[in-house]
């Protein structure tokens, strides 16, 4: 941890140094067009202080995203639709019920083509073709199809969360599945051990640095499924209907404090998975 | 011993199904091959990895089984375990199939790696067959305990298999292999992987263990002077198609120091071995 400090503090500074650098340059047109048009004449350094402060500038700075993301997270009630951690949990919600139903569905998909003849031949061309259809394209027909029969609010947006992360889970949990060797196989049938045993003590335990792995893109995927499926819903709530609305009234600081929050929680999430993921395999003595 | 290629007797009875055919026969014999074959149907063509094999295992014998890769050797142990099915010919392990060996926990099998699950410690590897048979808490661990002490690890039970060397590891798998008290032990190559000097300490390991438990032992290597040293019975096969050529009974006595291996009757019998193996490859 203190080693990688130092290098991660450096490549953020200068990532913040280069996002000014950028918003000077991207923001200059709309601060010499105004200036033009009152009169005035910009010295360099009114030019960047205009730069920085625009109300909705092509690209908002780093201390004006930072700014209002502080307000709209501690300084607004959590309960107000204004907060950014509001529409974060909607967010997050329908996160984490995707990511259960994704890796659910991955895992009992993973067993059946494992243990299954026909679903080995048949089932996999199905996922990798599901995942090559654009996600932006389906979302709105599974939210209005959903609405349609009836359901509404968070389990269409857990559905697409669902449908994008179940397939790294399958794709992990059937190389995990069949880690075991031939040799570890036949080990287990000179005990005659079950099917139900094999799976058990063997197969699942020796799956479980791959289902880590699997989880991770997973919740990542997840994430993006759930800001996804928020924005066919009309704009209401949710980290995705900030994106939207801050798109529609050229709110950039809106946008992008979204955008970062949303990273963050991604990260957050990634993170807590890498920690059950250390703790498991320390345990079993895999780390 | 009952080598060679009149078995009618034997012969006449099939994979199990008349059982009291056996009987007999296990109260001596307790592996008993008659004209074995075994052909691999493969993209290549068949391959013909055991023919005509006749062979008798008898009670507390150590059979080891030699000769070049290829000769079908591991493919008869793992036919006697169950884990391949002959062509033709018959197998029985003590008066029944294969099969239902398997299914009665009648021989334990050493592979030639030690194939510890390094999710387990050595106990908990150890208590897996165990678990497998639905043997009682109190009972595991007194059977751990007691293999443990067999194969010299006792104090490793909390260990993971990766703070082992790998002698360790091969002592742990067979300790593994002889937790469930079989009385048959199927070796495969057990120190194949394993130094010169570790090998000599496993073998004379192996043989005080086997003095101890009196188990029937069959032993695949490729070594000479460990077919000889740990032998009551050497069985030369040769490839192509793999079969028996030779079968030596050892005249080495019971016990037996490392020293043994400088002495005329080791180097004897070590000539005839290495003569038969000449032999075999001979006639290809």
């Amino acid at each position: 941890m203190r080693q990688s400090f130092v290098p991660v503090l450096t490549v953020l500074t200068f990532l913040v140094v280069l996002w000014y650098a950028a918003a000077v340059w991207l923001n200059a047109p709309w601060a010499h067009d105004r200036a033009t048009r009152s009169g005035e004449v910009l010295t360099t350094q009114t030019l960047i202080a205009d730069t920085w402060s625009q109300d909705k500038p092509k690209l908002p700075a780093p201390h004006q995203v930072a700014t209002e993301i502080w307000q709209t997270t501690v300084e607004k009630n959590i309960t107000s639709k204004r907060s950014l951690v509001y529409h974060a949990w909607v967010t997050l919600s329908a996160t984490l019920l995707g990511f259960v139903l994704g890796t659910g569905l991955g895992v009992l998909l993973a067993i059946g083509i494992v243990y299954n003849r026909v679903m080995d031949m048949s089932v996999m061309p199905w996922v990798i073709a599901s995942q090559t259809i654009p996600i932006l394209a389906i979302a709105p027909m599974i939210i209005v199809v959903l609405n349609a029969v009836g359901v509404s609010g968070l389990l269409p947006k857990a559905m697409i969360s669902m449908y994008l992360s179940f397939f790294p889970v399958v794709v992990g949990m059937v190389k995990g599945l069949r880690s075991p060797d031939a040799m570890q196989l036949d080990q287990m049938r000179t005990w005659h051990a079950s099917a139900a045993q094999s799976f058990w003590k063997l197969r699942l335990p020796a799956s479980m640095p791959y289902l880590f792995t699997s989880l991770k893109i997973g919740m990542a995927a997840s994430l993006v499924g759930a800001i996804v499926g928020e924005l066919p819903t009309g704009a209401v709530a949710g980290l995705g209907a900030r994106l939207l609305a801050g798109s529609y009234y050229g709110q950039t600081i809106q946008i992008w404090s979204a955008l970062l929050v949303a990273a963050a929680l991604a990260a957050a999430l990634v993170g807590i998975i890498g920690i059950v993921q250390r703790v498991t395999l320390k345990r079993m003595g895999m780390s | 011993m009952a080598f060679g290629n009149s078995a009618d007797v034997m012969a006449s009875k099939t994979d199990g199904a008349t059982p009291i055919g056996g009987r007999d026969a296990a109260t001596e014999a307790v592996i008993s091959a008659r004209n074995l074959d075994l052909t691999f149907q493969t993209n290549d063509g068949p391959i013909h990895a055991l023919k005509d094999v006749n062979l008798d295992i008898n009670k507390g014998e150590f059979v080891s089984f030699i000769g070049p890769s290829g000769c079908g050797k591991t493919t008869f142990l793992r036919v006697m375990a169950d884990l391949e099915q002959p062509t033709g010919g018959t197998v029985t392990v003590n008066g029944v199939s294969p099969q239902e060996a398997r299914r009665s926990r009648a021989y334990g099998y050493v592979f030639q790696a030690a194939g510890l699950y390094p999710w387990r410690t050595i106990g908990g590897n150890i208590r897996l067959p165990l678990e497998i048979m639905g043997i009682s808490k109190a009972e595991q661990a007194e059977r751990v305990a007691r293999v443990l002490e067999l194969v010299e690890l006792a104090g490793f039970e909390k260990k993971f298999p990766w703070q082992l060397s790998g002698g360790m590891q091969q002592r742990a798998s067979i300790a593994r292999a002889l937790s469930f008290d079989a009385d048959i032990l199927l070796m495969d190559e057990p120190f194949g992987a394993l130094d010169e000097i570790v090998r000599d300490h496993l073998n004379e390991q192996l043989l005080k263990l086997w003095a101890r438990t009196r188990k029937t032992v069959a032993f695949v290597t490729h070594s000479i002077p460990e077919a000889v040293y740990l032998s009551t019975k050497i069985v030369v096969m040769s490839p192509r198609p793999g079969r028996i050529t030779d079968v030596i009974d050892s005249p080495l006595p019971h016990d037996r120091p490392l020293e043994i291996r400088e002495t005329p009757e080791f180097l004897e019998v070590a000539h005839r071995v290495r003569e038969g193996l000449r032999a075999g490859h001979a006639d290809v």
